[in-house]
Order: structure tokens, then C-alpha cells, then sequence
């Protein structure tokens, strides 16, 4: 249809990131939910995200109790142990603030499973609010906030892994690369197959190693062959598993994540 | 998979036209059984004898009477992946019956001696070289060549004495048409309608699922199969089957009998959730697409159906706790569900499977559910689930992890095998928890 953009995304329907109590105005305080692995592996991508909130004039609170989505335990079919793991986080964030997640993957557990896991539990009704108050930190950044961003870095060119769960569950379309236009010294260079998976799939990578690995090395070889100087992803489980075969392989490009990217490039020195 | 993109370029009309089809066939299934009892009775009217099966015993058992009444010996076989599951070929070559596929692809591994590695694309496992060697082998007087062309000129030379030579000819149905009693085949080679329309007697196969309430439910079911399959918009033969030569007409066949099979289909319709694995209508699009199908190709599932349908189907037909490799064999990467043309979940059904199979799923009627739990994996994820839902035990483990974890030695169990081809992952000096109390970032 000449003149309407074409959607990047596919059915079926997903959610738009933005919570209801966003709406147009932009909410002067948020939960900021950090995920596991961030906690462990990218605790600086955590902080550079909660930074790039704050300095839009966001109150950020960030419940120490805080813990993991369930994730791991969910897919792996461990559903009475995800659950009480979930339970926790939905008592934790109680109230009415929207809950940015640095993960698409975190995120659209979140928004598309707990009401699956919760049904019929006492539970019900909170674990479909805190899911309907859940959003992709992108998507947060650039739907709600519409943040203004002023590059400060050198010359760069990166290039952009979308994560499965980013695209397929959390909805994320093209919010990142959104983010990145407005960055003047930053090169989004193509990735071929970009929308394929990289082949971390949590246990999926130990569980079937050699596919695991079969994905990953032509996820490192494409990301090689970008000339980029650094692959950006919102997923730390993609970047631990791309990152770990580049280092491996001896290859010199970087990994980071996107929020810790957007705020060293963007902060005032 | 470029193609297929291209076949559905209209990201509005792929919606459009998908929720169509996931709603004709969701609406198939909710009145299936009464569909079925109509499809039977048209069909009876149009003088198609219905025979049913329960099991695959039980359907190879129906094509055995009909062919042994008609003293058929030998066979002319259209694509048909019921057949597959029935182990038709083997069954009939025991008896004495030849059952020669007609379909190119079929017709290839049938005569190396293999299954389907592709519902759609049985032989795509074989290059042209393969086959050439295959051919000048296997082919009484078959000159070696590797033109394609040539071999497919030698394959139509020895089908089409067959066709003429058939007793009975057995092919697959895309779709039944309750109202009309009508059963459609889709197919590009023309064997299909040969083997249905030459031999004196024709057999079709069915599993319950295919039939679809009325003739205007095909064209859009039709469509999303031929553009998802091959990214074609229409095949070159569509064939509407209504009944045997009738009095006067010149050609057809003598008889037609349609054979229903179950084979655990009626366990999985009686799933809330997982009857959504029946709405599948066999374009291969999930294989084409899955990361994993695509780099182990469709034997390693050890299956009749491979690929992201297969991780449903036979974890369901065969026990979700024997099946349980398949099962795993996916990181939920989603791109299956994202291209399925009905609209089947299939990585959330892998993920219920997998819960069935550990015994925390909701449906006791799934076969081998709980088969798959085993007590150190299970104690594991009892203890990751304390951990986790206690912030003091999730501070102390993180804290621990982040002082220790990168003086892990990458051959530990479990870690062994992500270090194989990746550097061991190394938790941050402090956490985020950490950094957020530096930073004095309020906590409520």
C-alpha cells in the first residue's frame, strides 16, 4: 500500500509497549525491573538505563527484592518453581508505576506468559496488571519518553541484533534503531539474517550444544562481516552467547548493550 | 524463505488472510466430529465408500481389503503423509503389493530406500549428484546424467508405464469438504491426478483433522498453503474429487474409498489448547523457517513430521517424556509461530509439551506426561526457585557469583558445554543491586 510504512512485524498481534497508565503524558516516576542476567553480566547496561530515565526527569525506583521473571524455569516446564519466582516480583511491584525492562526477552515473558501461568491462581488479577505495566526499556525510551538524544562519541559503526523475543514477544519493532538515527557519528551497518535467532534459547544451549553452537558461529560470522566495530543488542542472553563466540574466535569487534551504549554516547562528560 | 516473504508482501493482507484461515480451521475443529459425520454422508451420496481407522493398523488393514478384493499387485501412490505414518509402502510390500510413489521427491527416496526429510520437499536432502548416482543405479536401462531435465524425463518414463500398470492408486486429501462431500489435492506434478484418476480403483487417506465445513473455506486455506509452501500463488493442479466415473463418463475411476485415520488425533482435539496442533495444514513453512530444522535437517527428528509441527506431533503421538529430545531440541527462537499460516502457537505448545512432559502441565491426558521429570534436574529447579523467590538468598548467591563466578573453570558440567565454542561468561565485579545502593537509587 504505497504512502503506509511497512511494518517490520509479522502477526500475531502483540501488545504495544506502552502501558495504560503512560498514556500521553509522560509518567514522572517508573519501576525499573533489572533481570538476572543484567544484575550479574551487564549491571552497567542496568545503571546506564536507569540514568537515561532519570535525566528525562524520571523518578526510577528500584526494588531491591527484586529477583528474575521465571523465565528459565517457565520454558524449561518447571512452572510451579517460575511461578512462585514470578509471585514474588508481582507482590514486589505493586501499585500503579509502569515497569521498564531491559529485555525484550524479560519483557515479553512477562507481558505474554504470566496471565497463561497465573490462571486460575489467587494471584489472577495482579499478575494481568503488572503484565499490562511491563515495557521494553526501547520501547519506553522512544514510545513514551521520545527521548532527544545529542551523540558526544567518535565515529562508529555498529551493527544491531534484534532478539527473538524482543521482535516476537515483547513487540519491539524498529524502537532501537529509532534511537540510534538520532545518534549523528553512529553507523547502523545491515546484518544479514538479522532477524534469525543467535541460538542462546537459555537451556537450549546446553541442552543441544552443537546446534547451539552451529547458530551462534553464523550469528558471529555475520556480525564479522558487517565490518562493525561493535554488535548492539537490549538482550544480555544474546550478547553473552554472540559475545562469547567473537571472543572466542579472537574477533575484535565488541559487544554491548544498548542501553549502555545510548548512555556513554549521549552523556555529559 | 525470501520467496515466501515476497508471495506475502502485503504485511495487511498476510494478517488479514491468516486470521481467516486460522478462523476456518478453528471453526473446522470445534464442530469436528458432526463435520466428519457429514463429510461421511456426502461422500456416500457421491459414491465415495468411508472407511474408518482408529490406528494406522487399522487403515493399512482397510487399503489391504479394498486392494485384496480387486486382487490389486501393484499400487500408484500420490503424495500422502498419513501414509507416511501408517508405513503404507512397508506394509503393502509385505503382502505381496508393489506401492510405488509417483510423486519426483518421493519417488527418489523410495527407491534409496529412505523417508521424508520434508513434508513438502521429501528429497530435499538429496543434491543432483545424488541423484544421478541414484538413477544410473537403480533404473534399468537409465543412462547416467546429471541434467535435471534428463532425470526427470527418465523418472516420467518409468512413472508413466506404472500409472497404466496400477491396479489402484492411493493418494493424500488437503482438504474434505463436509457440504459438498469433495476431496481437494493439491499437487504440481500431475501424479497426483493420475493416480487418482487412472487406476481402476482410487484410495484416499485422511487424517480427521483435514475436513473443512464448506467449499468456500478452501480458496483462502488454499492460498495460504500454496504461498506458504512453495511461494506460489496457485499450484499447477488443483484436484476436486466428488466420486467414481459415473455412467456415461469416459474416464475415473471404478471406485473411490476415502479411509479416515485418527492415530491419536481425537486425544489431541480434546486439548483446549494444544487441538491447535490439528489446524495445521502441512505447508512446511515452520521447517523452512526454524533455525534448528534448517541446520540438522528433517531425519535427525528420528519422525514421520519434522520440524517445529513435528516437536508437537510426535511428542503427542509417541509420549511427550520419550520425545522429550524433540521437545528441547528449540530455543523458542519463535519464527515458526511467526510464519505458521493458521496461526498455531507452536513455541507455546512446545513449552506446554515441555511442561507436560516434567509433570507440572495441566493436561493428565497427554501421553507419557510426567515421563520426562527427573530428580536431580527437578531438586535443581526446586533450589534455582528458592533462591529466587528470597531476595536475601538472591543477594548472598549474586554477591557470591559476582566475587567468585569469574574464577569458574569453564570445564565444569553444564558450563563444558557453552565454553566449548564460547569463552566462559564472567559476572561483573558488583551487581546491579550493588550499583543501585552506591548510587543511592531509592529502592520504593
Amino acid at each position: 500500500m504505497p504512502g503506509l510504512k511497512k511494518s517490520r512485524r509479522y502477526d500475531p498481534p502483540i501488545v504495544t509497549g506502552v502501558p495504560a497508565s503512560g498514556g500521553r503524558r509522560k509518567p514522572k516516576a517508573v519501576y525499573f525491573f533489572g533481570t538476572c542476567l543484567v544484575d550479574l553480566f551487564y549491571p552497567g547496561a542496568g545503571l546506564s538505563a536507569i540514568q537515561l530515565l532519570q535525566r528525562e526527569g524520571v523518578r526510577v525506583v528500584f526494588p531491591r527484592g527484586q529477583t528474575c521473571c521465571g523465565q528459565p524455569a517457565f520454558n524449561s516446564g518447571y512452572r510451579e518453581e517460575a511461578r512462585s519466582v514470578a509471585a514474588a516480583q508481582i507482590r514486589l511491584f505493586s501499585g500503579t508505576l509502569p515497569v521498564v525492562v531491559p529485555s525484550g526477552s524479560c519483557a515479553g515473558m512477562i507481558r505474554r506468559h504470566y496471565r497463561e501461568l497465573f490462571a486460575g491462581d489467587p494471584l489472577e488479577a495482579e499478575a494481568e496488571d503488572f503484565a499490562s505495566r511491563v515495557v521494553e526499556l526501547t520501547q519506553f525510551l522512544c514510545g513514551v519518553l521520545d527521548v532527544p538524544l545529542v551523540d558526544r562519541g567518535e565515529r562508529i559503526r555498529v551493527a544491531w541484533h534484534g532478539s527473538c523475543h524482543a521482535l516476537r514477544e515483547a513487540g519491539v519493532e524498529d524502537e532501537p534503531l529509532r534511537l540510534l538515527a538520532q545518534l549523528s557519528n553512529v553507523e547502523v551497518a545491515p546484518l544479514s539474517r538479522e532477524r534469525e535467532c543467535c541460538g542462546f534459547g537459555g537451556t537450549f544451549a546446553v541442552r543441544h550444544p552443537e546446534i547451539s553452537a552451529a547458530m551462534v558461529e553464523d550469528k558471529a560470522e555475520a556480525v564479522s562481516a558487517t565490518g562493525a566495530d561493535v554488535v548492539l543488542s537490549g538482550d544480555a542472553g544474546c550478547l553473552l552467547n554472540i559475545g562469547g563466540r567473537l571472543e572466542a574466535k579472537g574477533a575484535t569487534v565488541r559487544t554491548a548493550h544498548v542501553a549502555e551504549f545510548l548512555w556513554e554516547r549521549t552523556r555529559e562528560r | 524463505m525470501a520467496k515466501r516473504a515476497a508471495a506475502f508482501a502485503d504485511p495487511v493482507e498476510w494478517r488479514d488472510l491468516r486470521a481467516l484461515g486460522a478462523a476456518i480451521r478453528a471453526r473446522s475443529l470445534t464442530r469436528l466430529p458432526e463435520l466428519l459425520e457429514q463429510l461421511e454422508e456426502r461422500c456416500r451420496e457421491n459414491g465415495i465408500a468411508v472407511h474408518w481407522a482408529e490406528t494406522a493398523d487399522e487403515a493399512n488393514a482397510a487399503v489391504l481389503a479394498i486392494l485384496e478384493l480387486h486382487g490389486a499387485k501393484r499400487v500408484v501412490k500420490g503424495k500422502s503423509m498419513v501414509s507416511e505414518e501408517m508405513h503404507l509402502n512397508d506394509y503393502l510390500e509385505r503382502h505381496g503389493i508393489e506401492s510405488l510413489e509417483s510423486d519426483l521427491g518421493e519417488y527418489i527416496i523410495q527407491l534409496d530406500g529412505e523417508t521424508p526429510s520434508h513434508i513438502i520437499m521429501p528429497a530435499i536432502h538429496k543434491n543432483r549428484g545424488q541423484i544421478a548416482r541414484l538413477f544410473g543405479q537403480k533404473i534399468r536401462d537409465a543412462e547416467y546424467t546429471e541434467d535435471v531435465d534428463a532425470l526427470t524425463a527418465i523418472a516420467r518414463r518409468v512413472l508413466r508405464r506404472k500409472f497404466f500398470e496400477a491396479e489402484a492408486g492411493v493418494s493424500g486429501v488437503n482438504f474434505a469438504v463436509a457440504e459438498t462431500g469433495t476431496l481437494c489435492l493439491v499437487e504440481n506434478e500431475g501424479n497426483g491426478r493420475m493416480s487418482t484418476h487412472v487406476p481402476p480403483v482410487h484410495i484416499a487417506l485422511m487424517g480427521i483433522e483435514k475436513v473443512v465445513e464448506r467449499l468456500e473455506d478452501v480458496p483462502p486455506l488454499y492460498s495460504l498453503l500454496t504461498r506458504s509452501a512453495t511461494a506460489q500463488p496457485i499450484t499447477t493442479y488443483f484436484n476436486m474429487i466428488t466420486g467414481p466415473r459415473s455412467a456415461g463418463e469416459k474416464d475415473g475411476p471404478r471406485e473411490v474409498h476415502l479411509v479416515i485415520l485418527d492415530n491419536g488425533r481425537s486425544r489431541t482435539f480434546a486439548d483446549r489448547e494444544l487441538s491447535a496442533t490439528l489446524r495445521c495444514i502441512r505447508c512446511g513453512a515452520c521447517m523452512n523457517h526454524c533455525p534448528v530444522y534448517t541446520r540438522v535437517g528433517g531425519h535427525a527428528y528420528e519422525a514421520v513430521y519434522p520440524g517445529p509441527i513435528g516437536k508437537l506431533v510426535t511428542p503427542q503421538s509417541e509420549g511427550v517424556g520419550r520425545r522429550h529430545d524433540l521437545l528441547e531440541a528449540s530455543s523458542l527462537c519463535g519464527a515458526c509461530g511467526e510464519v505458521c499460516p493458521v496461526g498455531i502457537p507452536i513455541p507455546e505448545l512446545i513449552v506446554r509439551l515441555r511442561a507436560e512432559a516434567v509433570g507440572e502441565g495441566s493436561g493428565s491426558e497427554v501421553r507419557g506426561a510426567g515421563e520426562g521429570r527427573h530428580a536431580l534436574e527437578a531438586a535443581a529447579w526446586k533450589m534455582w526457585s528458592a533462591v529466587h523467590r528470597s531476595p536475601g538468598l538472591y543477594r548472598a548467591a549474586t554477591l557470591a557469583a559476582s566475587r567468585l563466578g569469574r574464577w569458574m573453570p569453564g570445564s565444569l558440567p553444564v558450563l563444558s558445554a557453552w565454553t566449548k565454542v564460547r569463552t566462559t561468561p564472567r559476572p561483573a565485579r558488583r551487581t546491579l543491586h550493588e550499583l543501585a545502593d552506591e548510587k543511592g537509587i531509592p529502592d520504593a
